[in-house]
C-alpha cells in the first residue's frame, strides 16, 4: 500500500502549497486593491485612529488632526474651511479630495518617505504619526483673492456667486493662490456623525452651482479675448509680425467660407481702425476682427501648435487633480481657426491654464510645471522632500515675450485692461468676456495679467462664471481687473 | 521492494528528548502569543499569566511524560505542533475575547470554555494513548464504529436534540452544551473504513473493463461506495453541511485507493462526486449562492445571504499584509464567528501571511508525520488508519482554509486544534493519540520471530492476518 501512501503525501503537499500560495496572492498582491476597495472600513477606521499630518500655508495649519473624545481618537479640522476648502479637499469617512487625497499617503504616514519615522513609532509603541505637507500657497495672496472673490455680487437667480482666481509665480511655477467660489466647509464632511456627513454630502453633490468643485482646475470655458494672447504669440513667432508693426485692421471681419451676420466678426463698437492699425492698438482695443483675421491667416494648426506650447491638451498638474484638461480643437476649418482665435468656438481653458499663458509670457517666454506642494515634512517638521520648479519648456522665445509683455502693458495703461493697474507698478494684462455659446447664459468676464513687467513676481488669471452683474458690465475687465489687482498687490507687497 | 529489508533491519530511536525540546518551543508560541495579546490589547501582560501559562505547560508536559511511559517509540513531532496550535488558537481566541467585551457583538467565556475543552481533549489523548496499547484491536470494532458514525450522523436530524445553528443542521443539543457530532463521526469513520477496506481490499482491487489505460472497478463492487456517496450527499440535503459531505466522501475515496492501489477508484469517486456536486448545483439555491459568492464577493456584500463575513475576512487578511498588524492592532471581530470557521482570517489580519503560513506548515507537518507512519507501520489496517487520519486533517484544513481565503466556494468546517468548539478539540485530540499510537507501534523494534525477513507486501499480508486473528478471538 506505499505506493498510493506516497501518491496521496504529494497530492495532499499540492494541497498546503495552493494553500500557501493562495495566501500570498491574497496578502501580497491582491492586498492593496483590497485596501482601496470602498466598502473596507479598516482602513478608514485606521486613519481615524492616528494623528493624520497637517496641511501647512505659511506658518500655519489649514487642515490638521485634533484629538477628539468620542468613538476615534482624532477628529480633522479645518480652521479656515471656506477659505481653503478647494485645494485642502475633505477628509470624510467616505471619500476624499484635494490634498487630503493626492498627498494621503504622506499624510496617513504610508508614504516610503515616512518609512523611518514609521519604523521609529512602531519600535517604541507609539501610534504613528503623518507627515505634514507644506503649500506654495501664499496667505496673504489667498486672503486678497477670497476677500475680492466674496465681494462680487451674488447672482440673483442661484443666491450666489460663480467664480474663481488662481496666482502663480512665473519664475517657478508654485501657486500662490487659488480660490473658487461657491465653497463649502470641510469640517462639516469630517464629522464623526457620519449621517450628518452624508446628509451635507448629498445636499453638496447635487446643489446646482456645484459648491464642491474647485473651479480654478476643474471647469473650462471658453478663454474669449484672453486667448488673443496665445494668437498674439503665433503670430509674432512666425516672424511676419513685430510688436511695433502693423495688424489688419477693420471695423467687420468676414471669416471666410461664410456669407451674411453669421460669419461676420466685429468689434462691439471698438475702434479697430480700417485695413492696418498698429498691433498695440489691435491688443488695447482688443480687436476681434484684427485677431480672426490673423488666426484664418495663421491657420489652425499653428494656432493649436502655441497653445499646446502653453499648456492646452495636457496634464501638467501632478500635485492636486482630478485636472480638467484645457483643450484647442483638433482639425478646425478655416472659419473654425478664425473664431479660435479669439477665443470662442470649442477652446476651452481652466482659469489655472490662462494663469499659465501669463506666466509664461511673464517668465521670457518659459513655461514651468505649476505645482503646490512646496516640501513635504516629517511630524517632527524636518523636510524630507522639497519641490524642484521644473521646465515643462520654451513657450515663445525670448524676443517674443518681450513683444507679448509691451503689448499687454499698454493694453493696462492705455487700453480694455485698465481696471488692473496698480500705482507705482507696471502691470501687463488682458481682458476677455467669452459667449457662453446659450443666449440666457450671461458671458463669462476674464482678466488675466502678471505684475510688475519688468521682473514679473506673481501672474493671476480670473473667470467670472456667474454673479449679480448685468451683461453690459461684464465686459472690460471692471469686475474681475480689481481681484486680480487686489492679488497682484498682495503678493508684491 | 529493496527498501524494505532495510527498514525491517532499521531501529527508530525514541527520540523522546526532541520531543520535549520541541514542546517547549511550542509552549513558548502558546504562551508567548497570550501573553503577547495582552500588551497588543490591554497594553501589559495578562496578569494570569503565571496561572495560565502553567496550566498549558502542566498539560503539555503530562501528555510528553505519558507518551514517555505508554508509547516511547511515537513520533517526536506530532505532540509538540498540535500543542502549538492549540495554544496559538488559545492566545487567539482570548484576543476575539477581549473585543467582545470591550462592546464588539460575540459571546463571553470563550477562552475559560476552550482551555476546559482543550484539558478534555488532553485527557481523552492521554486515555486513549493508556487503554489503547495496540491499535490493531480497534479492528474489532469495525462494524460497531461504522454504526456508531452513522448514529452520530443522523442525530442532528431527530428531532428533540438536533438544533439549527447558522443554515447547518449538524448540531445536538446535550443539556447547555451544543456539540458536532460530526466531529467524532470522523474518527469512528477512519476506523469503519480501515476495518472494512483491509479485509476487502483484494477483492475492491480487482480489475474491471481498462478504460483510457485506467482499470476501472467491476461493477459488482460499486456497493460501497456508491453508499458513502449516497450518504455524503444526504448529509449535504439534509443537513446543508457542504464541508462534511466533502469531507467525508473525499476520506474514503483516499482510503479505497490506498487499499486497492487502484487509480480507477479515484476515476469513480470523482466522476461520482462532480456529479453529485453538479446535481447539488442545479437543484439547491443555497449551493449556488455559494458559488456565486466564491466567483464575486464583493456584489453580496449587503445581501442576506450574503459574503458579509467572507469579504470582511479578506479586506482583514490584506489588511495584515506580510507581518500583520500585531494582536490588538487589527479588527478581527469585525468577522462574524471569527474564533470559529474563520479562526484563520483573525490570524491573517493579526499576524499577517507569516502567521498563516506558519500554521499551513505545522498542519503539513501533521500530515507529513501521519503519512510517515503510514509508510512504515507494519499492518494493513494501522497503515489504511494512519493514512485516514491523515487525510482527515489535510482535507478539513484544505476545506476550510482554502474556504476562507476563496481557494474554493465556503463550507463551514472547523480548522482542527485552532478553532473555538469542543467536538471538534477532542476528536482531533483522539486522532493525535491514535497517530501516536500507529506511529509508536510502527517505529518499535519488531520484535524477534522466525523469517522476519519478508518483503513489504508480505508483511501487509501478515499483518491482516493477525487481525483476522484478533476478530476470530
Amino acid at each position: 500500500m506505499n505506493k498510493p501512501i506516497r501518491t496521496i503525501a504529494i497530492f495532499c503537499l499540492l494541497l498546503f502549497v495552493a494553500l500557501m500560495l493562495n495566501a500570498t496572492w491574497l496578502q501580497y498582491w491582491k492586498a492593496s486593491d483590497y485596501d482601496d476597495n470602498a466598502l473596507n472600513r479598516r482602513v478608514i477606521e485606521d486613519a481615524y485612529s492616528q494623528q493624520r499630518g497637517a496641511i501647512l500655508v505659511g506658518d500655519e495649519a489649514v487642515a490638521e488632526s485634533v484629538e477628539s473624545d468620542d468613538q476615534y481618537d482624532y477628529l480633522r479640522t479645518y480652521p479656515q474651511p471656506f477659505k481653503y476648502a478647494h485645494v485642502t479637499g475633505y477628509f470624510s469617512f467616505y471619500d476624499q479630495t484635494g490634498i487630503e487625497r493626492s498627498e494621503n499617503a504622506v499624510l496617513s504616514g504610508d508614504d516610503d518617505l515616512l518609512f523611518v519615522n514609521k519604523l521609529v513609532d512602531l519600535l517604541s509603541n507609539k501610534s504613528g504619526k503623518g507627515g505634514n505637507v507644506q503649500l506654495t500657497l501664499d496667505p496673504d495672496a489667498q486672503d486678497a483673492a477670497y476677500a475680492a472673490l466674496e465681494k462680487l455680487p451674488k447672482d440673483p437667480d442661484t443666491g450666489t456667486v460663480e467664480a474663481s482666481v488662481v496666482a502663480i509665480a512665473p519664475a517657478t511655477g508654485k501657486i500662490l493662490a487659488m480660490a473658487s467660489l461657491p465653497t463649502y466647509d470641510p469640517n462639516k464632511l469630517a464629522s464623526h456623525d457620519f449621517g450628518a456627513v452624508q446628509e451635507d454630502y448629498d445636499r453638496l453633490s447635487q446643489d446646482p452651482t456645484e459648491p464642491l468643485l474647485n473651479r480654478a482646475i476643474q471647469t473650462t470655458l471658453p478663454p474669449g479675448s484672453t486667448f488673443k494672447i496665445v494668437t498674439a504669440a503665433a503670430a509674432l513667432s512666425s516672424g511676419n509680425y513685430t510688436a511695433d508693426g502693423q495688424v489688419p485692421g477693420g471695423a467687420t471681419y468676414q471669416l471666410p467660407q461664410t456669407s451674411g451676420s453669421t460669419g461676420e466678426i466685429d468689434n462691439e463698437g471698438r475702434s479697430c481702425g480700417t485695413d492696418q492699425i498698429p498691433f498695440a492698438q489691435a491688443m488695447e482695443e482688443s480687436c476681434n476682427t484684427t485677431f480672426a483675421a490673423l488666426g484664418v491667416e495663421l491657420g489652425a494648426d499653428a494656432l493649436r501648435e502655441q497653445a499646446e506650447k502653453f499648456g492646452f491638451d495636457q496634464r501638467y498638474l501632478q500635485d492636486l487633480g482630478p485636472q480638467a484638461v484645457s483643450n484647442f480643437p483638433a482639425d478646425a476649418n478655416e472659419p473654425q481657426a478664425g473664431q479660435s482665435a479669439i477665443g470662442q468656438f470649442e477652446v476651452r481653458a481652466t482659469p489655472l491654464q490662462m494663469a499659465m499663458v501669463a506666466a509664461a509670457v511673464a517668465n521670457q517666454g518659459v513655461l514651468m510645471r505649476p505645482y503646490i506642494v512646496d516640501s513635504i515634512q516629517s511630524p517632527s517638521l524636518e523636510t524630507l522632500r522639497q519641490t524642484e520648479p521644473e521646465e515643462l519648456g520654451e513657450a515663445v522665445t525670448p524676443e517674443v515675450a518681450d513683444g507679448l509683455t509691451q503689448l499687454l502693458v499698454s493694453t493696462v495703461e492705455e487700453g480694455t485692461a485698465s481696471p488692473g493697474a496698480i500705482a507705482g507698478v507696471t502691470v501687463a494684462g488682458k481682458t476677455g468676456t467669452a459667449q457662453s455659446g446659450d443666449p440666457d447664459v450671461p458671458p463669462y468676464a476674464w482678466y488675466v495679467s502678471f505684475a510688475p513687467a519688468q521682473d514679473p513676481e506673481v501672474a493671476v488669471a480670473v473667470v467670472i462664471q456667474s454673479a449679480g452683474i448685468d451683461r453690459g458690465e461684464i465686459a472690460g475687465g471692471t469686475y474681475g481687473g480689481p481681484i486680480a489687482k487686489a492679488v497682484m498687490e498682495a503678493v508684491i507687497r | 521492494m529493496s527498501q524494505a529489508g532495510l527498514v525491517m533491519g532499521f531501529v527508530h530511536r525514541r527520540r523522546r528528548g526532541a520531543e520535549l525540546f520541541l514542546l517547549l518551543l511550542a509552549l513558548a508560541v502558546g504562551i508567548g502569543a497570550y501573553a503577547a495579546v495582552g500588551v497588543g490589547v490591554e497594553g501589559r501582560v495578562p496578569a494570569d499569566i503565571i496561572g495560565y501559562g502553567s496550566w498549558l505547560a502542566g498539560l503539555a508536559i503530562v501528555a510528553h511524560v505519558v507518551v514517555r511511559v505508554v508509547a516511547p517509540y511515537a513520533d517526536p513531532v506530532l505532540l509538540p505542533a498540535v500543542t502549538a496550535l492549540n495554544g496559538l488558537g488559545l492566545a487567539v481566541i482570548h484576543r476575539l475575547q477581549l473585543a467582545y467585551d470591550a462592546g464588539a457583538p460575540g459571546p463571553t467565556g470563550l477562552p475559560q470554555k476552550q482551555l476546559t475543552w482543550m484539558t478534555l481533549g488532553v485527557v481523552l489523548f492521554l486515555l486513549t494513548l493508556i487503554v489503547l496499547r495496540d491499535h490493531r484491536v480497534l479492528a474489532r470494532f469495525t462494524y460497531t464504529s461504522g454504526l456508531a458514525a452513522i448514529v452520530l450522523l443522523l442525530m442532528p436530524l431527530a428531532p428533540g436534540i438536533g438544533k439549527t445553528i447558522n443554515g447547518a443542521r449538524i448540531w445536538i443539543g446535550v443539556g447547555p452544551f451544543s456539540l458536532q457530532p460530526g466531529e467524532i463521526a470522523k474518527v469512528l469513520l477512519v476506523i469503519a473504513f480501515a476495518g472494512y477496506l483491509v479485509l476487502h481490499r483484494d477483492a475492491l482491487a480487482l480489475a474491471g473493463r481498462r478504460v483510457l489505460g485506467v482499470d476501472l472497478p467491476r461493477g459488482r463492487d460499486l456497493g460501497p461506495i456508491l453508499g458513502m456517496w449516497l450518504i455524503s450527499l444526504g448529509i449535504l440535503v439534509f443537513q446543508r453541511d457542504l464541508g462534511s459531505s466533502l469531507l467525508f466522501f473525499g476520506l474514503f475515496l483516499v482510503m479505497l485507493y490506498v487499499a486497492t492501489e487502484r487509480p480507477g477508484w479515484l476515476v469513480v469517486g470523482t466522476l461520482l462526486f462532480a456529479g453529485g456536486a453538479g446535481l447539488a448545483y442545479q437543484l439547491f439555491g443555497h449551493v449556488q449562492n455559494r458559488v456565486n459568492i466564491w466567483l464575486d464577493p464583493l456584489p453580496y456584500y449587503d445581501r442576506t445571504p450574503g459574503s458579509f463575513q467572507i469579504v470582511e475576512s479578506l479586506f482583514g487578511m490584506a489588511w495584515g499584509g506580510l507581518i500583520g498588524r500585531g494582536f490588538g492592532g487589527g479588527s478581527p471581530e469585525r468577522v462574524p464567528f471569527a474564533y470559529s470557521d474563520f479562526i484563520i482570517g483573525a490570524i491573517g489580519e493579526e499576524l499577517g501571511l507569516t502567521g498563516v503560513i506558519a500554521v499551513v506548515l505545522l498542519y503539513g507537518l501533521i500530515v507529513e508525520r501521519a503519512l510517515r507512519a503510514a509508510l512504515i507501520c507494519r499492518d494493513g489496517f494501522g497503515k489504511l488508519m494512519a493514512t485516514g487520519l491523515a487525510a482527515v486533517v489535510a482535507l478539513q484544513v484544505f476545506v476550510v482554509i482554502g474556504g476562507v481565503t476563496r481557494l474554493i466556494p465556503l463550507t463551514g468546517l472547523t480548522t482542527p486544534f485552532l478553532s473555538y468548539g469542543g467536538s471538534s478539540l477532542i476528536a482531533n485530540w483522539v486522532i493525535a493519540a491514535l497517530l501516536l499510537r500507529i506511529s509508536d507501534q510502527a517505529r518499535r523494534p519488531v520484535p524477534e520471530m522466525a523469517g522476519t525477513e519478508t518483503s513489504d507486501e508480505q508483511a501487509d499480508e501478515q499483518a491482516t492476518q493477525m487481525v483476522r486473528m484478533v476478530d476470530r478471538a
